[in-house]
């Protein structure tokens, strides 16, 4: 079923405050027409799935920044499968080795966006991912 | 898992009347969208709402709305009530998309099951609030949320629809932002149930508060329903709770609004004169979709703006010609 | 037959043009195809320009500048456990740093012990070291003599506890307080504009810092106790201009507070240092270090009466800018390191950090780290660049350049004045904004590619299995483990009363006027964690919650 609009939560998770890739990832995908909730710092996996239950969204947004990516993804993926949010597309950008972008998809997610990603791979990608998902 | 299996409406309101939140947040989602389902679903909500205390929240951007919200929902939740958040952003009128930043003023309240918190777009609807609003809050309603909280756009001119949505209607202002001025001047005070003077430790706090005093005292009309508006300062920032004030006289002045309604007689007239608006707005809506539902895949819109350009007709004949088609009037 | 590949921006295959297509400089100005005499009318080469070493400051802090005394090699080196930080402290001085810098892990930088539940899985995160007590500080600083190398913490809101460990380990050792060399970061202004890990609201937070100024005025005469940033608001968006205005505006919001707490202005003003970035544009950035310099001397002798001619000098640490750095074709970053390095020398820098090219992966491995390092060292002996003071004085272009960027950093720093000072506007989310606005624009221009990014937006490589062959230093993940032990072993072996008592004293003399470091200090040395006394203050001063600005 066709949804009106794509809703994207952007959060950040754990302790790192630099949050320029997620606010500028924010506003280009508003101005590609997506409604998007920015959670901003300091989130909490669980914080993040309930926001993405009670908004009813379609993608999840993570921004990593410190090292802390291999240590929270686990946590993320655990609760949108323990709420029944498999439906509901996890995806994540940010500074890591490459090593471990293999290693993240292995833990359930769904397309790794490294920093320098330009913004149209990354609005392609959703906006194709959830029209596939909703048919 | 809801988005592949698309349960029927009566399904979804059971499951929502039960408290599941994916079913509610699914619903409010088909109802933003005007979706075909959504007339069905609320049908069947409609008799579940209209218990809850709902309380809409209009002021600019630099007022302190956010802050006085954590501690309004704070209160409530001491009351153990369940509370409903809705906040409305603006949509881009270019792309329609929209920022909705207004969920990470209310960290406090992120992991609360008690809470439900729903960002919405405006999505070009004018007036401050979102078209399906209102029909949101009664999806809020029947989840079993006690209390709604209705936070309108914030530029404070512009939005009284939210009287169309709310009981007590709170109105935010802080000194020297001269918005005092202009919702004086846009009559957007005559709205307000409670002016709410924020950031009143401020400088000009007091020459704010005496002259909002007296604008009400000398100036103003009784509302509708024959209430006398309050003004309330408070501060809602603070970073440790001693520094916070006003908060308890503000849900205070809340309760007395809504006993004032449940007690006076006016109240019926009122409610009468909404339930009219809101139908207004429904044949309006409605039957715009019909119309346009009807003339889809026939190719007469198309044609019929072709020869409004050409200056073959006008938008009224044409406006007479559709009406006569589909009414037989 | 060789074709012109329409993706990649060439030169070879171009057809020339007469130059005219307008080019704008990451501050958004225009540069024209050349400068001449024309540009430079009206300047006044006594008053404007003066000597190195002289004011005002134009052309380097120093006289001799590089010749007198080479720009200090500082590198950031630390890792999370404090032992292995302390090894990499003394690698880098045997390798030839002159000056270390070292960064906390992320618990310590938001005020949390590493047994505290939220920090699960981020001690010792990204080479940071984990300070919870004065024992990690005596593991940190094992057999570095304090009175020679000149440590610089790059600790911000939790500076005040970092001093007081770092005084309470140097009186250990028999150390005296007015040999001690070494720097803070303790940059609170910037926290709220740009790095966001700010506990407290903006006022107290003024407080702690300038509790620390009018301490090391008194107590450390050779220590530098505050680095004024633009680095981190440069990292968060801000263009070169932006940086240049924001760090100047903190840096007199800082000089007022201190004449507001009855400081003498020449105490405390000539050990005021900044930190800047070095980003991408060559002459940008040479244009905006001798601005700055111009502008501080100037304000500091005739706004703020300051007579001590330290006190108008500005000095400044540098790094290479890390936003700078692509995970696309790692290698490249060696170049951009190198560029960076050299416009830093050229501008005057008295010290340098340069990044290590593997850094848009993870954080440096001694091979990649060592690279950095030659990188300055051949700089220093190989380029002549060092030879003579501001080489690129005269240079119609330069100063030109730095003409335009000290009007319009005047131009923003009325603009801040207007709006109430640099709290109001903080406040207010002015910075947050115009930074938040200028990260937008500057990543629209990439993706449009207006502006070119060699191995991103432009000559990218369409399999990059190559990068994966770049080494990484590897996570130790038994730390967290061992760390949580230790501190738990730590806290057993406390007179747990006493800790309680002092934090109390803390929460008192916050509530008071009276300096916190003294109690800091008394606190530390009884065992009182980080954690803990900012928990004690927090009683007092509550947490800071902004609103997010798009």
């Amino acid at each position: 079923m066709h949804k009106e609009k794509i809703k994207v939560i952007v959060s950040k998770v754990g302790l790192d405050g630099h949050d320029r890739g997620a606010k500028v990832v924010a506003s280009l995908l508003k101005e590609a027409g997506m409604e998007v909730v920015y959670l901003g710092m300091y989130q909490s996996p669980e914080g993040i799935i309930k926001a993405a239950i009670d908004e009813d969204a379609d993608v999840i947004g993570v921004s990593y920044l410190s090292g802390e990516h291999l240590v929270y993804t686990p946590k993320i993926v655990e609760a949108i499968r323990s709420n029944g949010l498999d439906d509901v597309l996890l995806v994540v950008g940010g500074s890591f080795p490459p090593e471990d972008i293999p290693l993240m998809k292995e833990m359930g997610v769904d397309e790794v966006f490294r920093g320098g990603s330009l913004t149209k791979t990354i609005i392609d990608y959703i906006t194709s991912s959830v029209r596939e998902k909703n048919h | 898992m809801l988005k592949k299996r698309l349960s029927s409406p009566s399904e979804m309101v059971e499951r929502l009347l039960a408290g599941d939140r994916r079913a509610a947040a699914r619903m409010i989602t088909l109802v933003e969208d005007g979706a075909e389902a959504s007339n069905s679903l609320m049908k069947l909500v409609y008799p579940h709402s209209g218990r809850s205390v709902v309380i809409g929240i209009t002021g600019s951007g630099g007022s302190g709305k956010s802050s006085l919200i954590n501690h309004l929902v704070r209160k409530f939740r001491e009351q153990e009530k369940r509370v409903g958040v809705v906040a409305v952003d603006p949509s881009s009128p270019f792309t329609g998309g929209a920022l909705l930043g207004d969920r990470i003023r209310f960290q406090a309240h992120s992991m609360d099951d008690g809470v439900y918190i729903r960002s919405m777009g405006s999505r070009g609807y004018l007036g401050g609030l979102a078209r399906a609003t209102r029909d949101v809050v009664r999806i809020m309603e029947a989840m079993g949320n006690d209390v709604i909280i209705v936070e309108t756009l914030g530029a404070g001119q512009d939005e009284v629809d939210v009287i169309h949505v709310a009981q007590t209607c709170l109105l935010v202002l802080s000194p020297g932002m001269g918005d005092d001025i202009q919702a004086m001047k846009a009559g957007i005070m005559e709205i307000a149930d409670l002016i709410v003077l924020n950031k009143a430790d401020l400088d000009g706090a007091n020459f704010c508060l005496r002259s909002l005093e007296a604008t009400i005292h000398y100036g103003l009309e009784e509302s509708e329903d024959g209430w006398k508006p309050r003004v309330i300062p408070t501060v809602a920032a603070g970073a440790r709770s001693e520094d916070v004030q006003g908060i308890d006289e503000l849900v205070e002045a809340i309760e007395a609004h809504q006993s004032y309604l449940h007690e006076s007689r006016t109240i019926e007239e009122v409610q009468a004169k909404r339930i009219e608006q809101e139908l207004g707005l429904v044949f309006k809506d409605e039957l715009q979709k019909v119309i346009f539902r009807g003339l889809r895949g026939t190719g007469k819109k198309r044609k019929y703006i072709q020869a409004i350009l050409a200056g073959r007709t006008n938008p009224y004949s044409v406006v007479e010609d559709v009406l006569r088609a589909f009414l037989k009037v | 037959m060789l074709q012109k590949n329409p993706e990649q921006p060439s030169f070879m295959f171009q057809e020339p043009t007469d130059g005219s297509a307008p080019v704008q400089n990451l501050s958004g100005f225009e540069i024209k195809p050349e400068y001449g005499p024309e540009d430079l009318a009206g300047f006044d080469v006594e008053a404007d320009l003066g000597r190195p070493g002289g004011y005002p400051y134009v052309r380097g802090a120093h006289r001799t500048m590089y010749r007198g005394r080479p720009w200090t090699i500082r590198q950031l080196g630390s890792l999370g456990p404090p032992q292995e930080a302390n090894k990499r402290i003394r690698q880098l001085v045997d390798m030839g740093a002159t000056g270390i810098s070292l960064c906390l892990d992320m618990p310590t930088i938001m005020g949390r012990d590493s047994d505290d539940p939220l920090c699960e899985g981020e001690v010792g995160s990204c080479g940071g070291v984990a300070i919870d007590s004065i024992q990690d500080m005596r593991e940190l600083l094992a057999e570095i003599p304090l009175d020679e190398i000149s440590v610089n913490f790059v600790s911000n809101s939790q500076s005040s506890i970092i001093l007081a460990m770092f005084c309470a380990v140097a009186e250990e050792r028999g150390v005296s307080r007015d040999k001690l060399t070494g720097t803070m970061q303790n940059d609170i202004l910037k926290e709220y504009e740009a790095q966001k890990s700010y506990y407290f609201p903006p006022r107290p937070s003024l407080r702690l810092t300038m509790d620390t100024i009018a301490f090391c005025a008194e107590n450390l005469p050779r220590f530098n106790p505050i680095s004024i940033s633009g680095y981190h608001i440069a990292s968060a968006g801000a263009t070169p201009i932006q940086e240049l205005a924001f760090t100047l505006a903190n840096g007199f919001t800082y000089v007022e507070e201190g004449i507001k707490v009855g400081l003498d202005v020449d105490i405390f003003a000539p050990r005021l240092s900044f930190f800047f970035k070095v980003h991408n544009d060559f002459f940008e950035n040479v244009a905006k270090f001798r601005a700055a310099r111009r502008i501080w001397a100037r304000m500091m002798r005739e706004k703020y009466g300051a007579k001590d001619p330290r006190s108008w000098r500005f000095r400044v640490h540098t790094q290479t800018s890390g936003s700078s750095l692509t995970a696309q074709q790692p290698e490249n970053n060696i170049i951009r390191t190198t560029i960076q390095a050299l416009s830093a020398v050229l501008a005057g820098t008295q010290s340098l950090h340069t990044n290590s090219f593997n850094e848009a992966l993870s954080i440096p491995t001694p091979r990649s780290e060592k690279l950095a390092l030659r990188t300055q060292q051949i700089i220093a002996f190989e380029s002549g660049a060092a030879g003579t003071a501001d080489p690129l004085a005269g240079s119609y272009y330069v100063e030109s350049l730095t003409n335009r960027m000290e009007a319009e950093c005047l131009k923003y720093l009325k603009t801040i004045e207007d709006l109430g000072g640099v709290i109001q506007a903080i406040e207010n989310g002015f910075f947050q904004r115009e930074i938040s606005e200028a990260a937008f624009r500057y990543q629209q221009s990439v993706e449009k590619k207006e502006r070119i990014i060699v191995g991103v937006n432009a000559f990218t490589d369409e399999d990059e299995d190559e990068d994966t062959d770049i080494e990484l230093r590897e996570n130790d993940s038994e730390f967290e483990q061992q760390k949580v032990a230790a501190l738990k072993e730590f806290k057993r072996n406390r007179d747990q009363v006493l800790v309680e008592s002092h934090m109390d004293r803390i929460t008192q003399i916050c509530q008071g006027q009276a300096n916190i470091m003294p109690s800091l200090i008394s606190a530390v040395k009884a065992g009182v964690t980080l954690g803990e006394a900012i928990a004690a203050m927090r009683r007092v001063f509550g947490q800071y919650q902004e609103e997010a600005i798009f």
